[in-house]
């Protein structure tokens, strides 16, 4: 058994015209948390449906666990995915069920434990994330912090080998933002998986991340442990860690001269 | 100029097969993924019943107004020629043979096939459908393929109301109303309608309506942009769509079922 969980191999996507990944080269190792960091729209979300086999690359390989995810017949695919947990942004909990029901369903769809052995395996997941009290809640009485906690409780339901998060911190105040930190760390160190965060927080990102990289127009531009990144000395890195509105990613958007567009009118636009 | 206007015609009439072809496909993964509901009849059960029993109220009471509206337009016409007995026979025929099958598919896409646009297409936008695929549960199976046999069986049950329901509201007014004899209402219309012939033939319809507006109503959802604005547009296409459908497939039914009367 390898160190290496999933390996991705010169792996190119493009949605229309548009490239989003132009040959990235990824190891995400077996245990620990693995940041993938980038700016908006770098296709940090594609990458973890890649992954998860929802999308195709146009080229090049994703291999979980020494299997290829993108040549699997559909059975060995969902068997695969029995394996990984995945936590969407919105927590993609069905919301015609309750809390309990959300984190029963994958229990009740892939096992054939009884009544009883589940509700115990429900509260214990709960528990774990600090909502048993909230099992008969449903959830569009959740916060947006605990649906996403209960979207944890749910993705490891099956006691997953890989936990992949997507944006978990974005929107959070500062307290449930706290709190998701700490569960992602502890849900990591208890379980002893592999857990990847996509994720443009940096600070809460990096405080807790074993490995870093960071994409950004379809490439990997950076990577590493979180201090070796705050000491790059790349100004593409330093401005993404340090959040500068101004650097090689400019703060204006490619326009024309000021001068054309707004003195003189002879600028192409009306 | 011209140019843009046929690239445009062309790009349209492209997205139009387009889609074509993918609510196709669709239908292929979704007709074997009903076997999964011979072992969780559970599923099927719960969508017929926000699928069909909470559409009966509008069923009923539209079905009891038609029928009450063609037995006096009907009594009206036929009293000048002293044909007013026939009354029964000209509401159970157009009722089984085009106004149940009809306006009840109409009924049934605007409650039932928005709603069910308008539910998959939601559970499309709040990542509902991604989670379960990430969870290892085939959605086409879990939600859509019940959805689809739910609507399906539904419509020709609630088409068979809808004439029950029109019968007795043609009843009332022909007889209860107009003073017209029980005796001749009922016999006139069971010596001229035929079960095979009117009943069954309307029933085929309904079904095959049942067929077209649920797969229209839960593909709309399926593909539907999931935004705000997507899903509105979908609920949209689904009721325009499949009420032209419904419109359409009534006159060439008809012709192929009636047409050598």
């Amino acid at each position: 058994m390898t160190d290496t969980l999933i390996n991705i191999r010169d792996m190119h996507f493009n949605r229309g015209e548009r490239v989003i990944f132009d040959g990235i080269d990824m190891a995400i190792p077996r245990k620990g948390i693995t940041a993938i960091m980038g700016p908006s729209g770098t296709g940090k979300t594609t990458l973890l449906k890649l992954i998860g086999g929802q999308l195709f690359p146009d080229s090049g390989s994703i291999e979980v666990d020494g299997q290829n995810v993108h040549q699997l017949k559909t059975a060995q695919l969902y068997a695969l995915r029995k394996r990984m947990g995945m936590l969407f942004q919105s927590g993609a909990l069905l919301t015609d069920l309750s809390v309990f029901d959300n984190v029963a369903y994958p229990l009740r769809e892939h096992t054939k434990l009884n009544q009883s052995m589940i509700r115990q395996l429900v509260l214990l997941k709960l528990h774990a994330v600090g909502l048993r009290g909230a099992a008969d809640l449903m959830p569009a009485e959740l916060s947006g912090g605990m649906a996403r906690r209960v979207a944890m409780a749910r993705a490891i339901a099956l006691d997953p080998m890989m936990i992949m998060y997507d944006e978990p911190f974005t929107g959070q105040d500062p307290i449930s933002m706290g709190v998701l930190v700490k569960l992602i760390r502890e849900l990591n160190d208890v379980l002893d998986i592999c857990s990847i965060v996509v994720s443009h927080d940096v600070r809460e990102t990096l405080s807790i991340a074993d490995y870093v990289y960071v994409i950004s127009d379809g490439k990997v531009i950076g990577q590493g442990h979180p201090d070796e990144l705050k000491a790059s000395t790349s100004e593409w890195i330093k401005q993404f860690v340090d959040g500068e509105a101004d650097g090689p990613v400019p703060f204006h958007y490619p326009a024309e001269a000021v001068v054309e567009d707004l003195v003189t009118g002879n600028g192409k636009r009306r | 100029m011209l140019l843009d206007y046929i690239q445009s015609l062309g790009r349209q009439a492209l997205s139009a097969l387009q889609r074509l072809g993918r609510g196709n496909l669709f239908l292929l993964q979704t007709i074997p993924a009903m076997r999964g509901m011979l072992f969780r009849p559970g599923l099927l059960i719960r969508q017929m019943f926000s699928v069909g029993v909470q559409t009966l109220l509008i069923i009923v009471v539209a079905g009891l107004f038609v029928g009450m509206v063609i037995a006096l337009q009907s009594y009206y016409a036929l009293v000048d020629f002293g044909a007013e007995d026939s009354v029964s026979v000209m509401v159970v025929l157009s009722l089984f043979r085009e106004l149940s099958p009809v306006v009840t598919a109409l009924l049934f896409a605007g409650r039932a096939g928005s709603a069910l646009t308008a539910e998959i297409g939601l559970m499309k936008a709040t990542e509902q459908l991604s989670g379960m695929e990430m969870m290892a549960v085939n959605p086409i199976e879990r939600v859509i393929a019940p959805r689809f046999l739910a609507g399906f069986i539904s419509l020709p049950l609630l088409t068979a109301i809808f004439s029950a329901v029109g019968v007795v509201g043609a009843y009332l007014v022909a007889v209860e109303l107009l003073g017209l004899d029980a005796g001749a209402f009922w016999s006139q219309a069971k010596a001229k309608v035929d079960l095979y012939h009117d009943l069954f033939n309307g029933m085929i319809k309904s079904a095959v309506f049942g067929f077209v507006v649920v797969w229209i109503a839960v593909f709309e959802g399926y593909d539907c942009v999931p935004t705000s604005d997507g899903l509105g547009r979908a609920t949209t296409r689904t009721v325009v769509h499949s009420s032209l459908a419904v419109l359409g497939l009534d006159f060439v039914l008809t012709a192929l079922m009636f047409g050598d009367d």
